[in-house]
């Protein structure tokens, strides 16, 4: 990249290039704390049915697959290594290498999108989602108390919001990661300018971490 | 452009943290199969905040950051809970007095 393109690329109004990346950065923090909030409604809500109907919310999760869901924890945590390895590459103006780490990204954002697909197919076969044909039975082994259907369907309900709403930010980061790699590709990134690659890993790592509390609340808990 | 992160944070630590939030996804699974009562779910949760606290500091590069930008999440975080806080001090303690005449609550 030219010089002229290359310093166009600090905007007039910062002193200098840490103040950019200081105040990009600040701004995609503060649109993570609005996410927080987004999300925390919902899992507030999921605590309070939870913590009501105990037992047909154990009942219900018991119908989630725990390999899929711990394959898809795995394969997310393993996306947030590469993308640190992508913030890594890009501060060292690794071109090749952060082209790799970012397209990896993708193919393991994908890779939780498809086992999603199959966990949802699933939940479809088994008249599991919330509607007309919804049927639920209790299938845990040894002696349970009665399972209110209708509350067990609560349960789905949620997990379809919780799993839905994070399966559309995973959808919007695979856009992202898209453009940075299409723009990485066309060497739009150098060692000086290169804040939309931590920046949105920010956003990817939030993603990751809206899961890391997904995972235990609707697949673990009253598991044993 | 140097952003603080490079001059702090190696590729060892990088490693370390993913291997970490691996074996501490094992961990919470097999929990999930041990029966501890209520701890279950103490655990539960407590490994899912260790696992959140490891992605911020390091992934997300937090230790590095600025006082602005640490300030923002803990007051933020703050905030939030004391809202979750008070929902629940509604929500978990109702019918708690069984008082005469009250319906009973939905799902209580």
């Amino acid at each position: 990249m030219s010089e002229a393109v290359q310093n166009s690329r600090l905007a007039h109004w910062y002193r200098s290039w840490e103040e950019q990346t200081e105040s990009v950065t600040l701004a995609m923090w503060f649109f993570l704390v609005t996410e927080v909030m987004f999300f925390g409604g919902i899992f507030t809500a999921y605590l309070i049915y939870r913590a009501q109907n105990p037992e047909a919310f154990a009942a219900a999760s018991h119908h989630l697959d725990i390999v899929m869901g711990g394959v898809n924890t795995a394969v997310l945590i393993g996306s947030s290594l590469t993308v640190v390895m992508s913030v890594w590459a890009a501060e060292r103006g690794k071109q090749k290498a952060l082209a790799t780490w970012l397209f990896l990204t993708m193919l393991l954002g994908l890779t939780f999108l498809v086992i999603k697909y199959f966990e949802y197919s699933a939940k479809f076969e088994h008249n599991l989602v919330p509607g007309a044909s919804f049927e639920f039975h209790d299938t845990r082994a040894g002696e349970h108390g009665y399972v209110d259907p209708s509350r067990a369907r609560m349960f789905f309900h949620l997990y379809f919001f919780m799993t839905g709403l994070h399966a559309l930010h995973m959808i919007i980061g695979l856009g992202i990661y898209g453009v940075l790699l299409f723009n990485t590709l066309k060497g739009k990134y150098s060692v000086r300018w290169h804040d939309p690659i931590p920046v949105a890993g920010l956003y990817w790592h939030f993603v990751d971490l809206v899961w890391i509390f997904l995972f235990p609340l609707l697949y673990l808990i009253g598991r044993h | 452009m140097s952003t603080e992160s490079e001059h702090h944070i190696g590729l060892p630590q990088y490693f370390s943290v993913f291997g970490a939030l691996m074996a501490l996804t094992g961990l919470t699974i097999w929990i999930a199969f041990q029966d501890f009562g209520w701890l279950n779910n103490v655990f539960a949760v407590g490994i899912a905040v260790i696992k959140a606290t490891l992605v911020i500091l390091w992934f997300m590069h937090l230790r590095y950051s600025s006082q602005l930008t640490k300030s923002l999440l803990l007051v933020s975080l703050f905030f939030f809970l004391l809202l979750v806080a008070f929902v629940f001090a509604d929500t978990l303690t109702r019918g708690m007095l069984e008082i005469t005449g009250r319906p009973p609550v939905i799902g209580g």
